[in-house]
């Protein structure tokens, strides 16, 4: 697995490592001859084609052993001296299993040349140099080196580097949710210094020469650069490219350059499609196979000696045919004549009929309705196709926090600027009722009354429109719905806390009434922080802004402003831009409108404290300030004029600038090279955006680096973890003794409120900001540049770069982001850990705010006792653990001293360790201590951890406690321990797709794991290893009836049954209850399931295989011996004889599935009553019109007349019977002995169904209610059918 | 599939709520405990019981007489003659005396009844052509490679009916004489319509005639080495019981399951006296033809005379089946019922 981390290169080596594109239409040869090397863009998903599918599908399933097993026999059956049958006969089965599966694999194949014919034939703009214009071209047809142009609204079909953008700043902005889910909107840039004129791009000009790396599957990395005419090199960079698959958005033309087409798009080279894994279940069945082999093998080797031993007391008997042949030779032959005989043993379609089992399986998983989110309109999506019943046995849950646990929605809770806490009472307050709201949750679809209630809830805030659309569909999805459209607002508004408004409002004021006394008691300083702080907030990011009137649109600017286009905001950006590149004086800045901020901050970055004498008074205070800030307040006020929507990768960054935003720091809009940014008292401001230094989670950072609005200094802002950003945040050296000892303590202060929030469960940031000096900028600019030109290399230049940039920051303040938690989450934590399962829980987080959250999702009780391990050195930690041990056991041994069973019991070790220590734990030689210790502990937390201390943890317990693990998250950085686990799950949240594209299943909620562990994974668990095992149970059965024959008949390997019925029995008249068995039974109801979770652990029992062989040896003698001596030395036929032996086994068999069938519906009976019927059709049908054929067990005649006689009747059933008694005298025995589970679960039974029956029954009045507007306007109706219902 | 594109809305990718997708179908639960299982034990094990009785009875009804003949009395004489091959050519007859105490009410079946012969081996099954024996010429000139060896003679001549089965047919031949005051009277045989309906018309045909005569159909074709008659000669007096439709090689020809069979030989005719009631009781003799040798696999041989009941000839296995069937169904049962009365009666006791 850590090998598929590797860095790229590696691998890269032995390849030609550069591919080079130019125009299409180039008249240079070679170029042209390169061009065509590289694959086209048709793209061909297919495994085979019409020709090769035959040897091709043939190959790969001979890959299997069981396969090449039965190939074997059947070769072995055209030898003539161990032939048992007729060689057609013996093809049968093979050719039966081959051709189902072949079907199956025709069928899949189908569809994927269906969809790839669609997406082949789609129509681009491609330029043709014959007719110098755009012309409309499949995609296909679509070539490396074309020019392809795209409007608004289109699929990129192939990974092109953009030209040109009709955007004027060259912009260009995609979506990307094809590609990896993410709705938001990524911008994309026009190539620097592309041949980009006012004018109309065109590709004859278009004389350049690309060279970039060769197709990789890295969706973020794009490493080339574009040569020109001139030799000018460009670098190229992943946003430069667009991407197979995205859709363009916002931008009404673009023209790239297409660099990979079909496969080599990274679009495909990512589509890695369904993944295999196999199950434990599966790995089982090869050895309960091996010793139904060793079983054949003896059974053979018995007749074999059975048969020389025979022959040896003969001499030359009439009926011997072979005359002269040793005993010895003889049996030799028998025995592979008998491996022949006896090969329905080994069940031949038991590998079919599983995977056939898997996916009707998958099927019911798929249409669960409970697992099913409305909120997203996403249900579980089932990845991997063949672990469902894996799913029945998880000991571990491996949990990430953020975005599993928790809605990944962040809210701005609570920040400290400055050492002061502002702690937002109110907000607080907001978020504490929008959390008590008592109607989320699973009740959703059944409680009418709740979701009316919400509904009326929400209508407060909704226009009339809103309502109107609800008319149209279910009372309760309105409802729904509803809450869906409240949800941003929740999620955005947040309370300003009235000491910090007041404070920042003071910085307009202030310059109106200086006097006041308020001001006095705001230093100067605080406010510089204050203001740099939201500054920071606003434009520390990589938010796209949009606004809900045109969806997806860049927002031409504040709505108060006159300026209506892009043009203009750029316009006006340069008008009052401070031309970025040229060095800004002091004098240029005093003479400004807004001299005063400005010097404000000049003083703020001297450090004095004090407050200068005012040299300007409000006259010279810029008269649009007050107005505008009037303006803006108004604004904000009524979102429903003003609402711009903030899109953002993270949510923390969308939370963060809708807090700014609170305070009236807006993000107006965005450009890649300036921002328009509103400030309090001052209007909206361009700021020149000169450098993002993107977040990473190595750095666990990200800076900007921009030109002061106000001061015109080049600043650093940087919002990162506050790990991270603490250690940089040195105390800047050459400082005034008083401004230090005050630096530090903010910094005192701000830990401390840090530490506040963690242990809150808040998620914690640091904002800090730098100030360049302009020389210092330019060296650093100038390695920078060369470290994004690189195409080498490029990371870790970068990395380096951004790291010389982010040091002696200045710590402004820190954030604290609550992060509710999903839904119904302790529940489903509290009834894995009752089903016997330990949740692990592995996140990024401080160790504090685990703990809370812990606390918030009941993993950790009140009564339990919490360990943390937190250590600084290795010796440490192993004494520490050691400590640890030794505490556990004193702990569980005063435990069991007083309760029964500890492991409910309500005193449990809570283990939390920190990322560092983890570290060391997970080394060789502390490995043992550490799993001894977590696995006395109730549930282990592992904070700080990173992704491959995540996958290192569960692979350490999956491989040494050989237990079956659970590996559940969403985020990018869950995906190595996801695919680590045994089965992986991915929560389709907020954080993108990446989760859930390298998971097995894929689930909206985490409370859904719920459902699916408790009651799918049970099921299927059940079902298939129930179907396993009657599969064998089958066989053996039936197979012995032939074993016992050979006691009669010389141990020759002649059957009494008619080769054709022998070798279909097992394959269709018997083979179709067993799958709808697997499919649909259900040991215990599915309430019952959910309620108590103990029945989740599967007692796999070894010797239930054993019993069951036992039993059908049994059944087997029974369905042999009576019919044997009822019929011995009667003038009986041999096949008259195999005729009531074969319906007895037949009844035999389909009645124990009854009894072992826990379920039977209409669809059991129908299915075993077909079989039963295709049986004696085909027997009697056989025997009637088949006058030769099945040389030499014909059964002319045979059927019709055992059928008409009263003997075959009596001895079916006193057969059927007999052989069925014990079976059901056990188990009725078992379940009387037992019966508190049964019958409560099955009292619970009646329950579940009388409850669902009602819920039906309300969910139609429901539906019924649709057409009905009265009552969805009038939810006051509602309430009062529940009553009635109820 | 098409069912979920028409949906859009807010709410496409809703499953269905239907009974089935979200499996609640409607089912039956079969919930095996005592309460639920002894009213059926109680029942099932009457209805066997009254089974039993009624076969039991059925079958005290049916009598059964076996001689074994292969080397009593004077078939000791022709037995020690068949040990040796070459006298197979030489013919012998011996008669074996025998009574019987009660007599034999109803129709009777005579058989002959083999002890040890494996008709049942695989080879020796599959060492017969059925296409020849449903008259098709080719396989009459070009018997199937499964009869080898016994396809066609030294001189290459096709053995017709070709294989071990044919070859092997058993060719003794019985006269069954009852000795009454009046002196011996022989016992009238039917020895027809001893075959199934569809052995003798629809699996096996004589070659099409064609106007000839069978001996013409026959020509070019030798009997199986072991014969002494051709396959048209058969039966000297019947000649459409000639070929391959005569009944006793097609009684031969159905193998039997167990190597110790008896294979019907022919009905006891009833329309005269004394014979209208069935056997009498009295002395019999028989007469038989020794052919058929037996010392190479140790076996016996038998006539056996039966009368039938609705359910085959006599039985008594079945009716003890099903007794003991009865019994132990009865015996599990009063298990059930204490273990339910001690335990389960209530589901509650188990909690303490």
């Amino acid at each position: 697995m850590h090998s598929l981390k590797l860095p790229f290169h590696i691998h890269r080596e032995r390849l030609p490592r550069k591919r080079i594109v130019g125009p299409s239409f180039a008249e240079d040869e070679d170029l042209k001859k390169v061009l065509k090397s590289y694959q086209s863009n048709k793209i061909r998903t297919t495994k085979y084609s019409f020709l090769s599918f035959l040897p091709k599908n043939l190959f790969e399933q001979l890959h299997r052993i069981a396969n090449i097993y039965f190939i074997f026999l059947a070769a072995l059956n055209f030898v003539p001296v161990v032939e048992a049958f007729q060689p057609e006969v013996s093809l049968v089965p093979i050719v039966l299993v081959l051709s189902v599966t072949a079907i199956k694999d025709v069928f899949e194949d189908f569809r994927r040349f269906h969809s790839d014919r669609l997406v082949n034939r789609q129509l681009c703009d491609l330029y043709s140099s014959a007719q110098k214009d755009y012309v409309d071209c499949c995609w296909k047809d679509v070539r490396v080196g074309d020019f392809v142009r795209l409007s608004c609204n289109e699929i990129i079909p192939a990974d092109m580097v953009l030209l040109y953008s009709s955007d004027p700043r060259g912009v260009c902005y995609i979506e990307t949710a094809n590609l990896d889910g993410e709705t938001n909107l990524k911008q994309r840039q026009v190539v620097g210094f592309a041949p980009q004129s006012d004018s109309q791009f065109s590709p004859e000009n278009f004389h350049s020469r690309i060279e970039c790396e060769n197709p990789n599957n890295d969706l973020n990395r794009f490493r080339g650069f574009i040569e020109h005419a001139s030799g000018v090199r460009v670098g190229l960079h992943s946003s430069n490219v667009l991407l197979r698959s995205c859709t363009i958005r916002n931008t009404e033309t673009v023209i790239g350059i297409v660099v990979y087409a079909g496969h080599e798009t990274k679009a495909m080279m990512n589509n890695s499609g369904p993944r295999y894994k196999r199950s434990l279940l599966e790995r089982r069945l090869n050895r309960d196979i091996l010793w139904c082999v060793a079983l054949l093998i003896v059974m053979c080797l018995i007749a074999a000696v059975g048969h020389g031993l025979w022959l040896k007391n003969l001499k030359d008997p009439i009926f011997q045919v072979d005359g002269e042949m040793s005993p010895a030779l003889a049996a030799f032959y028998v025995f592979w004549t008998m491996i022949i005989v006896l090969q329905v043993l080994i069940p031949i379609s038991l590998y079919v009929s599983i995977e056939i089992v898997k996916l009707g399986q998958i099927y019911f998983i798929h249409n669960d309705l409970d697992m099913y989110n409305e909120e997203q309109d996403s249900r579980i999506q089932c990845r991997a196709l063949n672990i469902t019943e894996d799913l029945g046995q998880i000991q571990y849950v491996f949990s990430d926090k953020t975005g599993t646990l928790t809605e990944n929605k962040m809210v701005f809770r609570r920040c400290s600027i400055f050492g002061v806490e502002y702690p937002h009472e109110e907000n607080a307050r907001r978020l504490a009722v929008y959390e008590e709201d008592p109607n989320r949750g699973a009740s959703r679809t059944v409680t009418l009354k709740s979701a009316c209630s919400r509904k009326s809830l929400t209508c407060r805030s909704l226009s009339c429109n809103r309502s109107s659309v609800s008319l149209h569909t279910l009372t309760a999805e309105s409802g729904e719905e509803d809450q869906l459209s409240s949800h941003p607002q929740a999620k955005t508004d947040v309370v300003p806390d009235p000491a910090l408004e007041k404070k920042l409002n003071s910085l307009c004021s202030s310059l109106l009434h200086l006097s006041d006394g308020l001001f006095k008691t705001t230093s100067n300083l605080e406010l510089t922080y204050i203001t740099d702080f939201f500054l920071a907030l606003t434009i520390c990011n990589t938010v796209v802004v949009s606004s809900p009137g045109q969806p997806r649109h860049v927002v031409s600017g504040p709505a108060r402003t006159p300026l209506k286009s892009l043009e203009e905001i750029k316009v006006m950006f340069q008008r009052l831009s401070f031309s970025p590149f040229t060095t800004m004086s002091t004098p240029q800045m005093k003479s400004s409108p807004r001299s005063f901020t400005s010097r404000l901050f000049i003083r703020g970055k001297s450090g004095s404290l004090t407050f200068p004498t005012p040299t300007n008074n409000s006259p010279s205070c810029p008269n649009p300030e007050p107005e505008s800030y009037e303006e803006t307040n108004g604004s904000s006020g009524e979102d429903s004029e003003d609402e711009l929507l903030y899109e953002a990768e993270s949510p923390d960054e969308a939370a963060l600038v809708h807090a700014a935003r609170a305070y009236h720091c807006t993000l107006r809009a965005r450009s890649p090279e300036n921002l328009l940014v509103e400030l309090p008292g001052i209007g909206s401001l361009p700021v020149r955006l000169l450098h993002v230094l993107p977040f990473d989670s190595n750095r666990k950072r990200m800076s900007v680096v921009v030109r002061h609005p106000l001061t015109g200094e080049l600043v650093v802002y940087t919002k990162g973890a506050d790990s991270v950003i603490m250690d940089l945040a040195e105390r800047p050296k050459g400082r005034k003794a008083p401004s230090a000892e005050l630096y530090s303590h903010i910094r005192e202060q701000t830990q401390k409120h840090l530490d506040a929030y963690a242990r809150e469960g808040l998620r914690t940031l640091c904002i800090a900001k730098k100030v360049l000096e302009e020389e210092e900028y330019d060296v650093w600019m100038k390695r920078q540049l060369l470290a994004e030109s690189s195409i080498e290399n490029r990371e870790e230049l970068l990395l380096e770069s951004a790291q010389r940039l982010e040091t002696n920051l200045t710590l402004l303040g820190s954030t604290g982001i609550v992060d509710r938690l999903q839904e119904e989450v302790p529940e489903t934590i509290e009834a894995l850990q009752r089903a016997g399962i330990k949740v692990w829980v592995l996140t990024g987080d401080k160790q504090e705010t685990a703990i809370n959250i812990a606390n918030a999702c009941k993993l950790l009780r009140s009564s339990d006792q919490l360990l943390t391990a937190n250590c600084d050195n290795k010796d440490a930690c192993a004494a520490l653990l050691n400590e640890l041990i030794v505490e556990v056991q004193c702990g569980q041994e005063g435990v069991s001293e007083q309760r029964e069973d500890p492991s409910s019991g309500s005193t449990g070790f809570i283990l939390a360790i920190d990322g560092r220590t983890l570290d060391w734990a997970l080394q060789e030689d502390l490995r043992s201590s550490f799993l001894e210790l977590s696995r006395k502990c109730k549930a282990v937390l592992c904070c700080r951890s990173t992704p491959l201390q995540k996958s290192k943890v569960v692979q350490l317990v999956r491989d040494h406690l050989r237990v079956m693990t659970l590996a559940v998250g969403d985020g990018a950085n869950d995906v190595s321990m996801i695919q680590v686990a045994d089965v992986g799950i991915g929560i389709s949240g907020q954080e993108g797709m990446q989760a859930v594209m390298s998971s097995d299943f894929a689930i909206p909620r985490f409370h859904h794991l719920r459902k699916l562990l408790l009651v799918h994974g049970h099921w299927c668990y059940h079902r298939l290893a129930n179907m396993i095992l009657y599969f064998f149970y089958k066989n053996v059965m039936y197979v012995n009836l032939l074993f016992w024959y050979q006691f009669f008949c010389g141990f020759s390997g002649s059957v009494m049954i008619n080769s054709w019925v022998l070798i279909l029995f097992n394959l269709l008249f018997t083979s179709v209850p067993p799958l709808i068995y697997g499919v649909l039974d259900q040991d215990t109801a599915a309430d019952a399931l959910e309620e108590h979770p103990e029945l989740y652990q599967a007692v796999y029992v070894p010797s239930i295989f054993w019993i069951t062989i036992l039993d059908a040896f049994y059944q087997s003698c029974i369905c042999f011996f009576i019919p044997y001596f009822a019929l011995a030395g009667s003038d009986v036929d041999g096949l008259s004889f195999g005729s009531p032996i074969n319906t007895s086994a037949l009844f035999i068999i389909l009645l124990h599935q009854v009894i072992e069938s826990h379920t039977l519906t209409w669809i059991h009976a129908l299915v075993l009553f077909l079989s039963a019927a295709s049986y004696f059709a085909f027997v009697l049908l056989f025997s009637t019109f088949c006058i030769v054929c099945s040389h030499p067990t014909n059964l002319l005649g045979v059927e019709p007349r055992q059928l008409s006689t009263p003997l075959f009747y009596v001895i079916c059933a006193v057969t059927t019977v007999t052989a069925l008694i014990p079976r059901i005298f056990f188990r009725s025995l078992f379940n009387t002995v037992h019966p508190s589970a049964l019958l409560t679960k099955d009292q619970r039974q009646e329950a579940a169904s009388e409850s669902y029956r009602r819920r039906m029954q309300r969910w139609n009045q429901n539906h019924a209610r649709t057409g009905l507007p009265v009552c969805a306007d009038n939810p006051g109706l509602v309430p009062g059918q529940e009553e009635v219902l109820s | 599939m098409g069912k979920e594109k028409s949906k859009s809305g807010p709410l496409a990718r809703r499953p269905d709520n239907s009974a089935f997708k979200q499996q609640r179908l409607p089912a039956w639960t079969p919930m095996l405990t005592a309460s639920t299982v002894l009213p059926s034990f109680y029942l099932l094990a009457l209805i066997c019981m009254l089974l039993g009785v009624w076969l039991l009875l059925t079958v005290q009804n049916t009598q059964e007489m076996k001689v074994d003949y292969t080397e009593a009395g004077s078939c000791n004489l022709c037995f020690e003659m068949r040990k040796n091959v070459s006298n197979a050519g030489q013919k012998c007859t011996c008669m074996i005396m025998f009574s019987i105490e009660k007599a034999f009410k109803g129709d009777v079946f005579i058989y002959y009844g083999l002890r040890n012969f494996h008709q049942n081996l695989r080879r020796y099954m599959d060492s017969r052509d059925d296409g020849q024996m449903l008259g098709r010429k080719s396989n009459l000139k070009s018997p199937s490679s499964y009869c080898k060896p016994f396809d066609v003679d030294e001189k290459g001549v096709p053995i017709a009916p070709c294989g071990a089965v044919a070859n092997s047919m058993f060719n003794d031949s019985f006269i069954l004489t009852y000795y009454t005051i009046n002196g011996p009277t022989v016992v009238p045989l039917l020895r027809k319509g001893l075959t199934w309906y569809t052995d003798k018309n629809v699996k096996y045909r004589n070659p099409k005639m064609d106007n000839l005569t069978l001996p013409e159909v026959f020509e070019g074709t030798t009997r199986p080495p072991y014969w002494q008659k051709p396959v048209y000669q058969l039966d000297p007096f019947d000649p459409n019981n000639n070929g391959f439709i005569n009944d006793d090689l097609l009684v031969w020809m159905r193998e039997a399951a167990f190597p110790n069979f008896k294979k019907l030989y022919g009905f006891l005719y009833r329309a005269n006296k004394p014979f209208t009631k069935g056997l009498p009781a009295g002395n019999y003799s028989v007469a038989i033809s020794y052919n058929f040798p037996v010392q190479y696999f140790k076996g016996r041989k038998e006539v056996v005379l039966t009368t039938v009941s609705w359910f085959g000839g006599q039985n008594h296995f079945l009716p003890i089946a099903y007794l003991v069937t009865s019994g132990l169904i009865l015996l599990t049962a009063v298990v059930l019922t204490v273990v339910w009365w001690k335990f389960g009666k209530d589901g509650k006791n188990m909690a303490d």
